[in-house]
C-alpha cells in the first residue's frame, strides 16, 4: 500500500493549497491502481470547492464534475485513485469529518497542512474496510 | 447502455470498470446490475431499498435526483455513471490518535516528516 506520485504533480497539489489559503482546496488524483494497492498517480485535476458556506474548513467536489473527470479518465485508460485537499492552519491529519464523508474504499485521501499560507506536511491515508467499518490507514508516499 | 463503475465498487463487479446493460429506466438498470452482482446491493442501497445518500447516479451529465429519480428513462447509447460523493474538511477535530506507524516520504534530495 503506497502512493507513487511524480514531483511535478506533488508540487502542484501542495501549491494548490497555498493558492486557495485560507480556504481548503480539493482535487482528484488519476492514474492506475496496482495489484499490491499501490496507486500510481499520472495526473491531478484541480476542482472547485463547492462548500461556499464554509470554505475555510470544509470541502466538497461537485459530483457532476466527478462524473466528467471519471468519464474522461476512462477514455484515457486512467482511473480515479484518490483525492487531495488542504487543511488551512491545521495538521495534515484526517478529521472525523474527513472519515465520515469518505466513501472511496481503497483510494487515497491526501491532506496538506497549509500554515500561514505555506504548505508544510502532506500525508496520505488509504480508506480501508467497508462503509460500516471504514478506517483511514497511513500510507507511504513515494515522490519520483 | 454503458455503466461506469467507480474504483471502490469494482471489487464487487469482478474488477469490471464498465458494463453494458439493457434497461429502459435507471431503476431497471440498477436492478439488473445488482442481480448480476448481488454484493453491490448493500453498497448502493440502504436496508429499506433506498439509494444511499452518498451514491450519485448520473445519466450522461444529469443527476437522476433532478430528473425522475429511478424512473428516469435511459436509452441504448446513454452512459450511466455511479460516483460516491467526495467531501470532508478540518471542521471536526483533527485526529490526534497515536498512529501505529510513522512512514517516511521518499523524495530525491528532500524528505517530509509526519506530524508528531
Amino acid at each position: 500500500m503506497a502512493l507513487r506520485i511524480g514531483k511535478s504533480e506533488w508540487e502542484q497539489l501542495r501549491r494548490h493549497g497555498e493558492e486557495t489559503y485560507p480556504h481548503e482546496c480539493c482535487g482528484v488524483l488519476l492514474g492506475q491502481l496496482g495489484d499490491d494497492r499501490v496507486k500510481q498517480v499520472q495526473a491531478i485535476v484541480r476542482c472547485q470547492n463547492q462548500r461556499s458556506d464554509s470554505l475555510h474548513n470544509r470541502y466538497r467536489i461537485d459530483p457532476r464534475e466527478l462524473v466528467r473527470i471519471q468519464r474522461e479518465a476512462r477514455e484515457r485508460g486512467q482511473d480515479i485513485v484518490g483525492f487531495y485537499h488542504s487543511h488551512p492552519d491545521h495538521p495534515a491529519r484526517w478529521s472525523q469529518t474527513d472519515l465520515a464523508e469518505a466513501h472511496w474504499t481503497d483510494c487515497c485521501y491526501v491532506i496538506t497542512s497549509v500554515m500561514n499560507g505555506a504548505a508544510t506536511e502532506t500525508n496520505s491515508f488509504n480508506l480501508g474496510g467497508e462503509d460500516d467499518n471504514k478506517r483511514f490507514e497511513d500510507e507511504e508516499i513515494r515522490v519520483d | 447502455m454503458k455503466v461506469l463503475i467507480p474504483t471502490p465498487l469494482r471489487q464487487y463487479t469482478g474488477e469490471q470498470a464498465s458494463l453494458e446493460l439493457a434497461a429502459s429506466t435507471v431503476g431497471e438498470m440498477l436492478s439488473e446490475l445488482t442481480s448480476q452482482f448481488p454484493d453491490l446491493r448493500k453498497q448502493l442501497f440502504t436496508d429499506d431499498g433506498k439509494l444511499r445518500r452518498f451514491v450519485n447516479v448520473y445519466v450522461n451529465d444529469e443527476d437522476i435526483r433532478y430528473l425522475e429519480q429511478e424512473s428516469t428513462p435511459v436509452k441504448e447509447h446513454d452512459t450511466v455513471s455511479i460516483v460516491p460523493s467526495v467531501a470532508g474538511g478540518v471542521n471536526a477535530s483533527v485526529s490526534r490518535l497515536v498512529q501505529t506507524s510513522k512512514v517516511a516520504i521518499k523524495m530525491p534530495g528532500r524528505s517530509y516528516g509526519r506530524c508528531p
